[in-house]
């Protein structure tokens, strides 16, 4: 059905390296008013006997938020449920290092927060790329999350009452986010995981944990399994049930540096993208602020400090560039530029994510970096140089004015922190951040009941495309994450296997020997190699192509140079990558290598997706979509739309499926922070 | 920097393992311990050797994921002027040329995998032992109807920092896993919602970490010494209260 997509003047060059295909849209939001859809929707959705629910199985992959809350979940229903983690234990899943918080529409602060404002708000933080329907449900659910973790034992944050505190965060108006200290997602997650492990015990989740899922089984069109390798004896093994999810969380490791745990990968949802599963808007990256600095070449991650920071601090670089490898505190003041409150007065250091992210990246383009000097390969002439990446962010002032014990009871674990790491006293010289690859707002595409376009195959959390649009507000990713496990999910899924049991796949099934033949053979490739450079060479190759071309500021010229380029590093990958060992053993050489090889197939489905998207939108500026000041200006003519992309084999054009944005219920308005 | 490095390699569960002695050179003091067996991994590599497999994964001290013994100290906590993870403790707290031995978690409930990996999950059994309030989804109460005293909830979060690593184990001379069954328990006491199966889970719990093969609790204290989370060793003198008053409830209820 595909045809190829015409060059306009608007995007010349892009239609080289994609094709258009049928228009998409969500078939299962119900009509009617947008408070009454959810509850229209489980109305209408099919049930389950609960005698029949143990006939019914279900495969999920994945153990944290969205993927441990759901397991536990359908297992409370009575469901069969089969488990997968690749850490040692599901307790260890990355949703775990989220500091802030959580948003919920309680109102507890009668401070006119609603439904509708978190789901308004939801709607434009994401800058209009969001779909109305499903973000509306995320708020109507938001309150049930709350009360769910209260009940698990989630210790909250309280008041002196016994009441919840809560605390705003992320440039919203009301106070609707509930935290636990710094280690909200720690708690919530450790809560689902105790709900999963009570399941366990119940023997309705049967856990797999040291597993890596490295292939979907199809059988007639749908989802019916997986290829796993266990990790400890490298056995090669299908499971089939009646439905599949994923719940494998974001792909920001493919910039190789990010905050992300270093396992997170995306093959799971790239082996089922292979498989004919679409893959909603790639190019959506959350961009962080305030991270702590790479300090040299052998960085394997960054560390996030809450953004929190940006309240009290002040954030600057010296205004001459021989002034920065000064002591900071001998830089007089009129020689520095506090640049954020220089350029937007109003908001100052407190302008949205991506401003300040990318006005930190201009400062040391610009030669104005402060900290250690750091090797970077300009790829297009091969030729390396060194550049400061950090700016400062100054607590001097804040200590002035409120005294050093304010300062330390505010963000006493933060400067811990970032004492520990850095070796530095934040209390007598400013820190220094950079910003840093956080969250991936897209994902697969699921449509108002977390399915695929492939039957069976559901996803959920952040492995999916559908809330957070172009950006993603603070303290909504733990909320997406327990909505779809506890609440939607399981109250949808159930409309499909209402259709079952479907016929049993047994092992001899032509689907599930083709599934093990292909994984094996391409373990066995991975191994037969023997090259001369070291997987994780490739991998920060493809980290710095991803993070130059595909990061903070995007352009044509850039991009369709990333995609030469990152097809010239994947054919040298599978020519001269170096994987020791064998499969039949604990080898983490040969699981980072499929990871890459993954990853190096996804970098460029992202910078192919970021190339057609020719407009500056939630937290990606495109350099030939700005306001005369350099803004970024949206193009809502063009772009109003989900970019659904179909692999067609590697190296081949992938399709492009559009889904139509509408917005019934919220204004489109073009954001401005001077 | 230069590190002398003695490292355990054991290839697998049933094998013979031995320290393995390597140099490392280019090592910067800002590197965390575990990037600077990046580097030495990434040397082996290349001349064709095995990498020595360790856990990780967050590398921010919060998924509980990595942990080696250190010069004999788990997470290195004698090296480190902080409590610290493995993945936290950086190479500026060792002098250049310094000779570190670096050993996996040793204890009869945590077999070795493999080099510096071993098995935790009989921590996941404690917690299916009865780590958990028995609710379901959908079934909770309006958050606020039940208050929670402040001070107990903010005990209760104390308890619950634990981040299941296992560094309390490999400190204790008796392999004993009570500082980590003692801060589950000490967080569901401290809460309203966890009362009604409270004794009933702490004597399930214990019962379930001495089949485990854990060993018992002699109040050395090593455990609270390496903690990176700080758990405080009061929380098995409250697990070993509710274990009393259990015994003498009738059925644990």
């Amino acid at each position: 059905m595909a045809t190829a997509v015409n060059e306009t003047t608007q995007n010349p060059g892009a239609g080289a390296y994609f094709e258009v295909g049928a228009d998409i849209g969500d078939t299962k939001a119900p009509d009617g008013p947008i408070d009454r859809k959810w509850s229209q929707r489980k109305f209408g959705a099919a049930l389950v006997n609960p005698a029949n629910r143990r006939k019914l199985s279900v495969i999920v992959v994945g153990t944290g938020l969205a993927g441990g809350a759901a397991a536990a979940t359908l297992g409370e229903a009575g469901y069969n449920v089969l488990n997968f983690c690749y850490q040692d234990s599901p307790r260890r899943a990355h949703s775990i290092a989220a500091q802030g918080g959580i948003n919920a529409a309680k109102n507890y602060r009668n401070d006119n927060d609603s439904t509708y404002r978190l789901f308004y708000d939801t709607v434009k933080g994401g800058d209009y790329r969001a779909r109305e329907n499903n973000v509306y449900r995320l708020a109507e659910v938001s309150a049930n999350i709350i009360d769910q973790c209260v009940a698990q034992g989630v210790p909250f944050a309280r008041e002196y009452g016994g009441l919840l505190d809560n605390r705003s965060f992320g440039g919203v108006q009301v106070q609707r986010t509930f935290y636990a200290r710094g280690q909200t997602g720690q708690q919530l997650l450790i809560g689902a995981y105790q709900s999963l492990e009570r399941q366990v015990a119940a023997g309705t989740v049967q856990m797999f944990a040291r597993h890596e899922m490295l292939e979907l089984i199809l059988v007639d069109g749908r989802a019916r399994g997986i290829v796993t390798r266990n990790m400890v004896t490298g056995a090669i093994e299908a499971h089939t049930a009646d439905a599949v999810v994923l719940a494998t969380g974001g792909y920001g490791n493919v910039f190789f540096l990010s905050t992300n745990a270093m396992g997170c990968n995306v093959t799971a949802c790239w082996r089922a993208h292979r498989k004919g599963a679409y893959f909603g808007n790639p190019c959506y990256t959350q961009i962080h602020p305030t991270c702590i600095p790479v300090h040299g070449d052998t960085q394997s991650k960054l560390t996030l400090m809450s953004e929190s920071l940006r309240n009290d601090g002040r954030i600057w670089v010296p205004k001459n560039a021989e002034d920065c490898d000064k002591d900071p505190r001998e830089i007089a003041e009129e020689d520095r530029d506090y640049y954020l409150e220089r350029i937007y007065p109003a908001f100052g250091n407190l302008v949205p994510r991506d401003i300040a992210s990318r006005q930190a990246k201009n400062r040391c383009d610009e030669g104005r970096g402060v900290g250690p000097a750091v090797e970077e390969v300009d790829h297009e002439t091969g030729e390396t140089r060194r550049v400061r990446r950090g700016v400062y962010l100054d607590f001097a002032s804040a200590i002035e004015r409120m005294g050093r014990q304010t300062v330390e009871n505010k963000y006493g674990n933060l400067f811990d922190m970032y004492a520990q790491i850095t070796g530095e006293n934040p209390y007598e010289t400013p820190m220094r951040i950079y910003p840093a690859v956080h969250y991936t707002m897209g994902g697969l595409w699921v449509d108002y009941d977390l399915m695929s376009n492939i039957t069976g195959l559901y996803v959920t959390g952040e492995a999916n495309f559908s809330d957070h649009g172009a950006n993603r507000l603070g303290a909504s990713a733990l909320m997406q994450g327990l909505a779809d496990g506890y609440f939607v999910l399981p109250n949808t899924i159930n409309d499909y296997l209402s259709k079952g049991p479907f016929e049993k796949v047994g092992a001899d099934h032509p689907a599930v020997v083709e599934a093990l033949r292909e994984t094996t053979s391409r373990v066995e490739r991975l191994l037969a190699i023997n090259g001369s450079r070291t997987v994780d060479s490739f991998h920060k190759e493809l980290g710095t192509i991803m993070w130059e071309y595909c990061g903070m500021e995007r352009s044509e010229e850039g991009l369709t140079f990333a995609i030469a380029r990152i097809r010239e590093l994947r054919e040298e990958f599978w020519r001269d990558v170096k994987v020791t060992g064998l499969n039949e053993d604990f080898n983490q050489t040969l699981e980072r290598a499929g990871r890459v090889a993954d990853f190096l197939e996804m970098g460029e489905l992202m910078c192919v997706d970021a190339l057609h998207r020719r407009e500056s939108c939630g937290g990606h500026f495109r350099a030939e979509s700005q306001t005369e000041d350099g803004e970024a200006l949206r193009h809502d003519d063009e772009f109003l739309y989900v970019a659904a992309w179909e692999f067609t084999g590697v190296g081949n054009k992938p399709v492009l499926h559009k889904e139509a944005l509408v917005y019934d219920n919220v204004e489109l308005k073009q954001r401005s922070y001077k | 920097m230069i590190i002398n490095l003695r490292v355990w390699r054991q290839a697998s569960a049933s094998a013979e393992g031995k320290m393995v002695s390597y140099r490392v050179e280019g090592v910067s003091e800002d590197m965390s311990f575990l990037e600077m067996l990046d580097l030495l991994n990434e040397d082996l590599t290349l001349k064709g050797e095995e990498p020595i497999a360790f856990d990780h994964d967050c590398r921010e001290g919060i998924c509980g994921m990595c942990g080696v013994v250190i010069n004999g100290s788990a997470h290195g906590r004698a090296s480190s002027p902080v409590p610290t993870t493995t993945c936290q403790l950086h190479m500026r707290s060792f002098a250049d040329g310094a000779t570190i031995d670096v050993e996996p978690w040793r204890a009869g409930a945590f077999p070795v995998i493999k080099d510096l990996v071993v098995d935790r999950t009989a921590f996941d059994r404690i917690i299916q032992a009865g780590g958990f309030i028995s609710v379901n989804a959908g079934a909770a109460p309006e958050a606020h109807s039940v208050p929670a005293p402040k001070i107990e909830a903010d005990r209760a979060f104390d308890a619950a920092t634990c981040i299941g690593c296992g560094a309390c184990v490999a400190a204790c001379p008796n392999g004993s896993s009570m500082l980590f069954t003692s801060a589950k328990i000490t967080h569901l006491a401290m809460l309203p919602q966890g009362q009604p199966e409270r004794y009933s889970r702490v004597k399930a719990m214990v019962a379930t970490q001495d089949e485990l093969g854990f060993g018992g609790c002699t109040n050395i204290g090593e455990c609270a010494a390496v903690c990176p989370k700080q758990i405080p060793l009061d929380t098995i003198s409250q697990l070993n209260r509710d274990l009393i008053k259990a015994l003498f409830r009738k059925d644990g209820k």
